[in-house]
């Protein structure tokens, strides 16, 4: 029973962070039909604001808020830089320029930073270990299930019940319509960027809260894991991602739990087999979007 | 393909194309100097890969993400043939008893790993190829991704995530130029065939090119095969001249660096893709010897590094918003050329 109760909090709290993080790639793709391979750097971004303020002696809290702030205004400056003045043009471009910006962030934080770990500032809460159910777990996995399911709670809200969601939602369905119907694009798309922003920069707590340090390449796990979560779970729908992010996390940790020693560092290579396999099976993913509209 | 046909039409695209070539490896072996033949010999490399990467993305229109994977396939795979044996119990102490043995001559070697890729590349890719966009471009960085994770497991083979050493050093000036003059005529040669012609024919509407009939997959598929090939053989040429390589070379640093070329340049023409790599290799000299003046003259407190990435980024950004085809988006070199020769002579008959 406990190892039950043990997988399903491992599971449940991996499957948070990693909704979260498949939820930000697929915000923008859901509107854009575009991948952002920068999303990565928003996550690391985060992770360095926090470890810059490490020293200024704020409250933990204040200084996460800030790193969240970071990645939303990189999430706005990434449609700025990368899709606004490609997008109109070919897909292929759009991809190579995000790519792009992606390699400047990164490198950035080499030429300005340092290429070695950093460690970043994180509350006693997240270093403690808590028994709930009878099982001994770090609270860190606790925070990160809490975080999940209000912040997917609070993303509902928005996109069932305000009217920047019902738009975003409308622009998803059939972008030029929406245009005609009077959805301002820029601003819709803006909003995209901006949400994904958050919703990285949360994942971002919750992700180098496992490592505890950030490196300029740390960006590149999360923008697997989201791909891999989208793919699966469906590139267009958000509950998609949702589920994508939840079944990758069970499939991680079933594997974890089951895989011989000298099998699981190719967990990788499985994990992305299957995704070839289910893009082969499935172009849409497990869950189909609302049928596509032309994108500008 | 009717050769004289296609020579006559390109040969001035050719000529221009094998002479910078020529020129810059002549130059470099009378100049004599190590550091310049170096370069051209890098540069040259670089051609291969670029050209293997041209081949499926200027025909096809797709990105792909996983041809750098297929460099350290043909890298690997040749090393295999060319470690001396003696070597090999140090370099790959826990390689499989049957592969001990194996020796071929680098050359052959280098071919092989080429074959390889190719071979690889025809059993993974074929159901890819039906795929387009953003599907497509996941799934070949996904293909990258398990390329990359074998090749850093894979002890047996590759030694792990730890250095391969123990290479022969073989590829010089001459064999990198011709193998580079190769590859532009292949690549030349592939763009006008039947093939390449069709491919081009679905890059600009893959509707009606399937509607007459031209069956898109398996069109892709061989470029994406020999693609994979030139890559394999760059991987090689490359192994045999840096002569000790780990897995990370082969992975995204790379691969933004030869896209990099290829968009500058223009994926689209094979004078884009070989003035890019001319372009970017030259500039990325250039920044590196100021990273390392910096660095030596000690101005700031920590290491300069990741500023020539940097500048590719930016000039990527920059090349895509203002032209999006880059320096020669539609049209070769040559006809070019012969096109202003053309406006200029009835400019003064005028």
């Amino acid at each position: 029973m406990t190892t039950v109760i043990q997988f399903l909090i491992d599971v449940l709290s991996l499957g948070g962070a990693y909704a979260l993080m498949a939820l930000g790639l697929v915000i923008v793709y859901g509107i854009l039909r575009l991948v952002n391979f920068a999303y990565g750097e928003l996550i690391m971004i985060a992770g360095y604001v926090l470890y810059l303020m490490s020293g200024s002696g704020l409250p933990w809290l204040v200084m996460a808020f800030m790193g969240v702030l970071a990645a939303i205004a990189t999430g706005i400056a990434t449609d700025y830089i990368a899709f606004r003045p490609v997008r109109a043009k070919s897909v292929t471009a759009v991809l190579i320029t995000s790519f792009a910006f992606s390699t400047l962030l990164q490198n950035a934080a080499l030429l300005l930073v340092s290429p070695r770990p950093r460690p970043i500032p994180l509350p006693d809460l997240f270093s403690t270990t808590v028994e709930f159910l009878g099982v001994v777990t770090p609270a860190r996995n606790l925070i990160t299930i809490l975080a999940a399911f209000i912040l997917l709670s609070l993303f509902l809200f928005v996109m069932r019940y305000t009217i920047i969601g019902l738009a975003m939602r409308a622009a998803a369905t059939n972008f030029r319509m929406a245009r005609m119907l009077g959805v301002p694009a820029n601003l819709v798309i803006s909003s995209a960027f901006a949400i994904s922003g958050l919703l990285a920069g949360v994942a971002s707590l919750l992700w180098l809260g496992r490592i505890g340090s950030v490196v300029p390449g740390v960006g590149l796990e999360p923008l697997l894991i989201a791909f891999i979560a989208t793919v699966l779970g469906g590139m267009r729908s958000l509950e998609g991602a949702v589920l994508g992010g939840f079944l990758l996390a069970f499939i991680d940790t079933g594997l974890n739990y089951l895989l011989p020693q000298d099998l699981l560092k190719f967990r990788d290579a499985f994990t992305f087999s299957f995704v070839i396999l289910v893009l082969l099976w499935r172009p849409q993913g497990l869950i189909k979007g609302p049928a596509s509209g032309d994108r500008t | 393909m009717n050769m004289s046909y296609f020579l006559r039409r390109h040969w001035l695209t050719l000529a221009f194309l094998t002479g910078c070539v020529v020129l810059l490896a002549g130059g470099a072996s009378l100049i004599g100097d190590r550091l310049m033949e170096r370069v051209t010999i890098n540069l040259c490399i670089n051609i291969v890969l670029v050209m293997g990467l041209q081949v499926f993305m200027g025909n096809s229109g797709i990105l792909s993400f996983a041809h750098i994977g297929f460099m350290g396939v043909g890298a690997y795979s040749a090393a295999l043939f060319t470690i001396p044996s003696q070597m090999k119990n140090m370099a790959l102490p826990e390689l499989y008893p049957v592969l001990a043995g194996l020796s071929l001559d680098p050359l052959l070697a280098i071919l092989v790993g080429g074959l390889i890729a190719a071979v690889i590349a025809a059993l993974v890719s074929y159901p890819l190829m039906r795929l387009s966009d953003a599907a497509a471009v996941i799934t070949s960085f996904a293909l990258l991704v398990v390329l990359h994770t074998v090749m850093l497991h894979w002890s047996e083979v590759t030694n792990g995530p730890r250095t391969l050493f123990g290479l022969p050093k073989y590829t010089g000036l001459l064999l990198a130029a011709s193998a580079a003059v190769l590859a532009i005529w292949v690549g030349m040669i592939f763009k006008e065939s039947r093939i390449g012609l069709l491919l081009r024919a679905s890059r600009s509407d893959e509707i009606a090119a399937a509607a007459i009939g031209s069956n898109i997959p398996q069109m892709r598929w061989m470029a994406f095969i020999l693609g994979a090939f030139l890559a394999g053989i760059g991987g090689g040429l490359w192994g045999h001249f840096i002569t000790s390589f780990a897995p990370k070379a082969f992975f995204l640093k790379e691969t933004f660096v030869i896209l990099g070329m290829l968009i500058i340049g223009g994926p689209r023409t094979v004078s884009g893709a070989v003035m890019g790599t001319l372009i970017v290799t030259g500039t990325f000299e250039g920044l590196r010897t100021v990273e390392n003046g910096l660095n030596r003259a000690e101005l700031f407190s920590g290491q300069v590094i990741g500023l020539t990435e940097i500048v590719l980024a930016l000039a990527m950004i920059a090349v895509l918003i203002l032209r999006p085809g880059g320096l020669f988006p539609a049209r070769e070199i040559g006809t070019l050329i012969t096109l202003r020769a053309k406006g200029k002579r009835m400019n003064s008959s005028v």
